[in-house]
């Protein structure tokens, strides 16, 4: 599925996998299961054939690839084999009694036909993981994985129907005109890895079918570092959050760092001897650090730095390599607010640290933008921390270190507001794509007679009493009133 | 005065520049973090009880005026749901908005996390005219319990009711962070502009499309509660008299069958077809007597527009036909009798669109699993229902066909246990609300997850290794030893 892959083309896929859904084998727990433990085969087998690709695609380091992509995907194959019966289960809840006798369950259904869109900087993982949750959830699923990372994708189009069945899962490669002509058709559920500006083109054509969505977009993460911590830790968690996570290529590494006038320079300090402990004297030379994914990024993020009343404030770094794409970790201090790197999301090694008075004004600064995908506290302050979790929004928080939340699947994983909407991981992956029926179930006892017309001012006192949860109007009405009136 | 500039753009004539000092308003409301105390949330919802209770009369009258809606109606449905739903949100909320521990992974050790439930911020809530009270109210408390601040459109086809939330509404709620705008076309367009961030829209597809493609240039998150045509499959299998009864009851004693989870269209077996419809006929006429356009036990229909629609469903000649029952029809009064169809051919208008009104056809097949075809065949309807006595196909029902929900040997009741989401699926809807659903759907869920300064694994920074490489695999792997090895500073670097 390539070149040529038109709005007809497009068409016949979802045709047939609408097809496949109806015949019901995507619906048995064995054929989810069974299409899970080929995905983590997948990956086992492959490994050293994926982190190829990812070195390809971003230069990205053996260790990433396998701890942030490999590791994560084969985790949630497992951990929703291990779940999923149980996820599968209708759950049974209350019933009032107004309603009895009866019974009332939740029952979780596959949407249907669902698109999964993913993304260059994870493109494994961010391919991998939604589909898991799909399958899980018993949709039929077309993938199209990012063009920016063509080695990841040709990898997926060429091994994942190896091993998944084909008559439900596909893969579909391709760059805007594919991704159009996918749009356009009638999908259960679209999942969106990405930047606002396509989250918003993928929410506008979900609307002609009234398609729901999970947009997992990005936004400005900002670190607040308080005097109160221990400086050596976080500087070594903050470095690993960013650099260590794609060369800053993430919707989730730290953008900005913003702390006290007062502390800033000794942050600056550990930062810098942590980055070089890290990565050496000469960055641009360190295997340890993805290169920026392609020429027209790393145009972005030179254009950043070169701004005027930019470029003066870099207090560490700097150096780029523009035939290799690599730029290395670049530290800046007080970059005006109205520069470009403080109003647009930086997914870069660049890393402006703000610096206010008292930290307290940090929350207005975190608040005056759109709500980031994380937000990051250091601190030892049980205080500023609860003060921090209760006055800033983001998708979600994590105090005193960077990025981890992602690898709890207890923990769901999604935006708000600009960052975007709905979340998945664990069990919310399987929730993302199911929808939850709520079943009511009767005999044919328990009849109300009051419930009928014609209504009259007796019957409406009696259901009044019943409904305010009085026993005695219940068993009039089941009891007392059949004998004597014949309705 | 602020408040007093801001009082002006409830009403008519609410245009962009009068939405934005609205939202504005709200905005500044809803920074002053006065709505993410208990206290107010639960101040608002208690003024709310307060209001139900001492407007009762007023309500029901305001229903009268707008549909005709009998009394008994008023009170069953729109009075006593939204008053109960105040009840449950005031009993459950401080458990609502508890923050949930979850467990953690080893690969974070040590660590806690929790999921923090937090408002979205300036909620939009417009509402529908057939339930124009409870449409109005119920998203409104859920938006409350869930510390937003809110404006609410109410319907402009139902006048008096609108009129009366304008009037009474900001009497027992806080106007700095709950605000009625009314209007219709220009002030909604007005109001959907602006950026929300939720927007909770009752209506129908058609208008639930605008609502979303407005809501895409904010990415504001959207419920849309629609509708679609609910199917009643009758199996032979049944007590036949309490069936008719049951259905007769969600379809015409639901706002004469003006309802999104009206039973729209049965479905039956050839063979068990004659006697449904005898028994069909004969409780319409207990019911509603043999004068049914007399019966004040009927809403009638909301407008003139509407009254033309579906006596225009019934224009088809293979349709009108197919009338086995009722058909009278008064357009002074815009009463229409409650009217059987048997048979309409599969392609007719009436069998295509959601009808909304006190028509009900019926169709056979053969089998009843040709039935289940039929249904999927359409557009995933707001609700479905199954009379039978046969648990499977009780089962196989529940299994093969989708919709928002569900419901065995009755019609409408799901809708009032507060314990079920209340939402549809495809063109009924997306989202889903009541009870804890509705703090939800105004809720973001916030990961929070907490460490302290301990718990180091050297293991996990560069200069990247193999050693290291293969500690932390084993970590992610969930290994105790490589947890072990990794806390305890392996490797050496």
């Amino acid at each position: 599925m390539g070149k040529g892959f038109d709005g007809a083309r497009a068409a016949d896929v979802v045709a047939e996998l609408r097809e496949t859904f109806r015949s019901g084998r995507t619906r048995s727990l064995q054929w989810r299961a069974a299409q899970l433990k080929a995905i983590a085969r997948m990956i086992d087998e492959n490994e050293a054939d994926i982190t190829a690709a990812l070195y390809n695609d971003l230069a990205k380091p053996p260790t990433e690839s396998i701890l942030h992509e490999i590791a994560l995907a084969k985790e949630a194959c497992l951990f929703a084999l291990k779940k999923l019966k149980r996820w599968m289960k209708p759950r049974k809840v209350s019933t009032s009694i107004t309603t009895f006798p009866s019974s009332a369950k939740i029952v979780p259904e596959p949407f249907g036909v669902v698109l999964v869109i993913s993304a260059w900087n994870f493109p494994f993982l961010l391919s991998i993981d939604p589909v898991i949750g799909a399958i899980a959830a018993g949709n039929t699923v077309v993938l199209k994985p990012s063009e920016v990372a063509t080695a990841t994708s040709s990898f997926i189009a060429k091994n994942l129907p190896h091993y998944v069945d084909n008559s439900c899962i596909r893969v579909v490669e391709g760059s805007i005109p594919e991704a159009s002509a996918l749009l356009e058709q009638k999908w259960d559920k679209i999942f969106y890895t990405g930047s606002a500006r396509v989250g918003r083109i993928v929410m506008a054509a979900a609307v002609k079918h009234l398609t729901p969505l999970v947009l997992e977009l990005g936004g400005k993460c900002p670190v607040l570092v308080d005097s109160n911590v221990d400086i050596k830790v976080a500087a070594k968690r903050i470095v690993v959050g960013k650099w260590g996570c794609n060369s800053g290529q993430a919707c989730i590494a730290p953008d900005y760092i913003i702390t006290t006038k007062a502390f800033a320079p000794k942050l600056v300090d550990a930062l810098k001897i942590t980055l070089e402990k890290f990565y050496g004297k000469d960055p641009l030379g360190s295997a340890d650090l993805s290169r920026i994914v392609n020429s027209s990024h790393f145009t972005r993020l030179k254009n950043l730095l070169d701004e005027d009343k930019v470029s003066g404030t870099i207090v560490h770094g700097g150096q780029q390599d523009e035939k290799h794409l690599k730029i290395a970790p670049t530290l800046l201090l007080d970059v005006p607010s109205d520069a470009s790197i403080m109003k647009e999301e930086i997914f870069g090694p660049l890393l402006p640290i703000i610096t206010v008075d008292d930290l307290e004004h940090s929350f207005d600064v975190i608040n005056s933008k759109p709500k980031p995908l994380a937000a990051y506290l250091f601190t030892k302050d049980h205080k500023l921390e609860k003060k921090f979790v209760k006055t800033v929004s983001a998708g979600g928080m994590l105090i005193n270190d960077a990025i981890l939340q992602f690898t709890n699947p207890h923990l769901p994983f999604g935006g708000v507001g600009e960052s975007g909407m709905g979340s998945y991981h664990g069990r919310f992956s399987f929730d993302a794509f199911s929808h939850k029926k709520a079943v009511l179930s009767r005999c044919f006892l328990g009849e109300i007679p009051m419930r009928y017309p014609p209504y009259t001012p007796l019957k409406q006192k009696v259901l009044r009493g019943l409904i305010a949860g009085n026993v005695l109007p219940l068993l009039h009405a089941l009891v007392v009133w059949p004998a004597h009136k014949k309705v | 005065m602020e408040n007093g500039a801001e009082m002006e753009a409830v009403g008519g004539g609410c245009d962009g520049a009068r939405a934005a000092v609205l939202v504005a308003g709200l905005r500044r409301g809803f920074a002053s973090g006065r709505t993410r105390s208990y206290e107010w949330r639960a101040a608002q919802l208690k003024g709310i009880a307060r209001m139900i209770d001492d407007k009762e009369a007023e309500i029901m009258a305001a229903l009268h005026d707008d549909l005709a809606k009998p009394h008994m109606e008023s009170y069953l449905h729109e009075i006593s749901l939204a008053k109960a739903a105040c009840t449950f949100a005031l009993k459950e909320m401080k458990r609502w908005m508890k923050p949930k521990k979850v467990p953690t992974s080893i690969t974070t050790f040590p660590s806690s996390a929790e999921i923090v439930s937090e408002p979205l911020g300036v909620v939009l809530v417009i509402s529908a005219w057939n339930y124009p009270f409870l449409l109005s109210i119920d998203p409104v408390i859920g938006a409350i319990a869930a510390g937003n601040a809110v404006a609410l459109k109410p319907s402009e086809v139902a006048p008096a009711t609108s009129s009366l939330f304008a009037t009474i509404l900001p009497n027992y709620t806080d106007n700095s962070c709950v605000k009625v705008v009314e209007g219709s076309t220009p002030e909604t367009t007005a109001l959907l502009e602006q950026k929300w961030d939720k927007i909770f829209y009752t209506g129908s597809g058609k208008v639930g499309r605008i609502v979303m493609t407005a809501a895409a240039k904010h990415l504001t998150p959207v419920a849309l509660e629609l509708g679609g045509k609910c199917p009643v499959l009758v199996d032979s299998n049944v007590n036949v008299i309490v069936a008719t009864k049951r259905i007769a009851v969600g379809k015409w004693g639901c706002n004469n069958g003006q309802a999104c989870i009206a039973p729209d269209y049965i479905l039956t077996t050839k063979s068990f077809a004659p006697t449904l419809v005898d028994a069909m006929k004969r409780t319409l006429e207990k019911f509603y007597g043999k004068d049914p356009l007399e019966s004040s036990d009927l809403s009638r229909i909301v407008n003139a527009n509407h009254f033309r629609r579906l006596t225009s469903l019934l224009d088809d000649e293979k349709v009108s036909g197919t009338i086995v029952y009722g058909g009278q029809q008064d357009e002074k009064r815009l009463k229409i009798a409650p009217t059987l169809l048997l048979d309409v051919p599969h392609d007719s208008l009436i069998m295509k669109e959601e009808i909304f009104g006190p028509l009900l056809p019926i169709i056979t097949f053969n089998e009843v699993e040709d039935c289940m075809d039929f249904i999927n065949s359409k557009a995933k309807p707001l609700a479905a229902y199954l009379f039978t006595k046969d648990k499977k196909l009780e089962e196989l029902f529940v299994k093969t066909v989708s919709a928002g929900g569900m419901l065995i040997n009755d019609t409408a009741l799901h809708l009032a246990n507060p314990h079920l989401p209340f939402g549809g699926v495809g063109e009924s809807g997306i989202g889903a609300y009541h009870g804890k659903f509705s703090f939800d759907s105004f809720s973001h869920k916030k990961a929070v997850l907490s460490r302290g300064f301990s718990g180091e694994a050297p293991a996990r920074y560069p200069p990247y290794t193999p050693q290291k490489q293969k500690i932390l695999r084993g970590l992610i792997n969930g290994s105790i030893i490589a947890l072990l090895l990794a806390i305890l500073g392996w490797p050496r670097d």
